[in-house]
């Protein structure tokens, strides 16, 4: 056991290092007096502190919590540890947990497979010399400046009973009028179109940005080779802008995994719209207080985005190495 | 013009009637009285057009007061976020090495996990952390705006040091090292040499960070239950049935809503799509 009078009375040896400080090739550190390396240490310490209490820690305490059946009151004793029977019972039982599932790949899919490849045709439209690109810019790009709950209201109203989508497809009357959001058969389309109204806008300005960035010279080279437009995007343009593309792929799975204020606001992510987010605050905060088994949803969650999450992160790390 | 320029405009066009269609559709509808609607359906020519509906929705929800509740959180979430991130990237690029790599990666990944996992726990340490009372009313994190601001601060952290450092690695090292050689301390130097070259990246942020946080939903709707305490962009989920009854008010209320970020975007657009592309093209 760590004498505590003694750790606290013998001063630490100073954690400067005498080794770091005479390194040659490290003399931007040794310029630094032993107030700037405490300055630096609170700079950075604080803010790590404060990750690690408010996120890392809650994500780590989520795991924890999944083997247990705590119900958010009391303290957690050994009687609350069931071990993976939340898991069990969420993967054969749970009749919610498939349909959320399902719904999250529809929405995963369309993003990646619908709303994506609209933003970058309309980025590859726009990128040329062509008049008003930039006010057909600000067209796509409006709806992205909005927050998915307010996109949520303006959608209800697209797809109410008498509302502009039925109006234009004349099922306005009173037995043929289809109800998009409270058709369980339906509704997560729905959503994730009115959601594409956002992400379209959003892939196209990453895409954008990363086409001014392309070497000029290699479209022209394309163009004297006789390559038509499609050959010079699929086979120059395309392949060029691989780390663009890595980036709007990770970006789109994140965002369609955090899916939850359009669908919350629509029914609270029921009938239909489940999601694995509204599931988690459905089961442990909003109607029920099955924090164990609300957890268990959340780690599901967090091992599915931590694959976008660690691939982000191995690209980061190689450009700084 | 060649037909191909024409064909290329005509679909532009079409499409961005398409994209613009839903915010028309709202405007109309916000602007007709709901009698008039009910009687001769949505879509049918308007008896009279008037802003009615705003004054109505404004007035009984007593929507001023909730904007003000946005700028009591997103104010001080804003500067406080961009002045703790700067000092942390200057702080991760100043000494390269893996520890601050490392920690460069703990923040990035921070805020690309979904909120929903960790909202559990954070709801129940929320409700245990105590906080003094000019603070805090109910001496708790929970239901605060004290809790919302930090949350808030928490989570944008990790995108703005990442942008921040990926931006401050772009600037000379010539230059801070020339004022640590004359002296400077540490601060001195992020203070007078980093932030200001920094101006730009912080602007293009500020931006981007405010509209974040003016569209925050998730936050407030789980750790704010006290509904008049919430911000605007949550608090339309509780004045929703209690006070926008009809759709016409409801989408005078929805588009008063979205109106400051659209000014936000028009005024600021630079600094906005700035802010996006640095935080991804050069990562």
């Amino acid at each position: 056991m760590p004498d505590p009078q003694a750790a606290g009375l013998t001063p630490a040896p100073a954690p400067t290092g005498a080794g770091v400080i005479t390194r040659p090739g490290k003399s931007h550190y040794s310029l630094l007096t032993r107030r700037d390396r405490v300055v630096l240490l609170l700079m950075v310490g604080i803010p790590v502190l404060l990750d690690v209490v408010f996120i890392w820690g809650p994500a780590l305490v989520s795991v924890l919590l999944s083997f247990t059946n705590w119900q958010g009151i009391g303290a957690i004793t050994s009687q609350n540890i069931v071990g993976v029977k939340n898991y069990q019972f969420l993967f054969t039982e749970y009749t919610q947990f498939w349909p959320a599932v399902s719904h999250n790949v529809i929405w995963l899919v369309f993003f990646v497979c619908v709303a994506s490849p609209i933003g970058i045709f309309f980025a590859v439209l726009l990128d040329r010399e062509i008049r008003g690109s930039r006010i057909y810019q600000n067209f796509f790009y409006l709806p992205v400046v909005l927050s998915l709950a307010v996109i949520g209201f303006i959608w209800e109203l697209q797809y109410a009973p008498n509302g502009l989508i039925n109006s234009v497809l004349g099922r306005t009357g009173q037995d043929n009028t289809i109800n998009w959001l409270g058709n369980p058969a339906i509704n997560i389309w729905a959503a994730v179109v009115a959601a594409s109204w956002r992400h379209v806008g959003y892939v196209m300005i990453l895409y954008l940005a990363g086409l001014k960035s392309v070497d000029p010279t290699l479209r022209e080279a394309a163009a004297i080779d006789g390559a038509s437009e499609r050959q010079a995007f699929f086979k120059v343009i395309f392949p060029v802008m691989a780390p663009i593309n890595v980036v709007i792929v990770i970006v789109t799975v994140i965002e369609s995994l955090r899916a939850f204020d359009l669908v919350f606001i629509i029914n609270q992510g029921t009938n239909g719209l489940q999601l694995l987010s509204t599931l988690i605050t459905n089961n442990s905060i909003s109607e029920a207080n099955l924090v164990g088994f609300g957890s268990s949803i959340a780690v599901v969650l967090m091992v599915i985005s931590l694959v976008p999450i660690v691939i982000f992160l191995s690209r980061v790390m190689g450009q700084r190495e | 013009m060649k037909p191909r320029r024409m064909a290329l405009h005509a679909f532009l066009i079409t499409m961005s009637v398409i994209w613009l269609a839903p915010l028309a559709w709202a405007f109309y509808i916000s602007l007709r009285p709901f009698g008039d609607t009910i009687k001769n359906g949505y879509l049918s020519w308007p008896s009279s057009l008037s802003f009615a509906n705003y004054v109505n929705g404004w007035n009984s929800a007593n929507l001023g007061y909730y904007y003000l509740n946005t700028l009591i959180v997103a104010v001080p979430a804003v500067i406080v976020t961009l002045l703790v991130a700067s000092l942390v990237a200057y702080a991760l690029t100043r000494v390269v090495n893996r520890i601050n790599l490392f920690l460069l990666l703990v923040f990035t990944a921070g805020n690309l996990l979904p909120p929903q996992v960790i909202i559990v726990p954070l709801y129940y340490l929320y409700l245990a952390i105590p906080v003094p009372k000019p603070l805090s009313d109910n001496g708790r994190l929970y239901d605060q705006y004290i809790g919302i601001i930090l949350i808030h601060i928490v989570f944008q952290l990790g995108f703005c040091i990442f942008v921040l450092s990926n931006y401050m690695r772009t600037l000379p090292k010539e230059l801070t090292e020339a004022a640590l050689v004359d002296g400077a301390s540490v601060f001195r130097t992020y203070w007078s040499v980093i932030l200001p070259l920094c101006a730009p990246a912080l602007a293009a942020l500020g931006t981007l960070e405010f509209t974040f946080i003016y569209n925050d939903f998730f936050w407030a709707i789980l750790l704010m239950v006290t509904g008049s305490k919430r911000p605007i962009t949550s608090a339309l989920n509780n004045l929703q049935g209690s006070f926008f009854t009809d759709q016409n008010v409801l989408a005078a209320a929805a588009l008063m809503v979205a109106i400051p970020t659209i000014l936000v975007y028009i005024v600021l657009q630079r600094q906005f799509i700035r802010g996006l592309t640095l935080g991804s093209t050069k990562g």
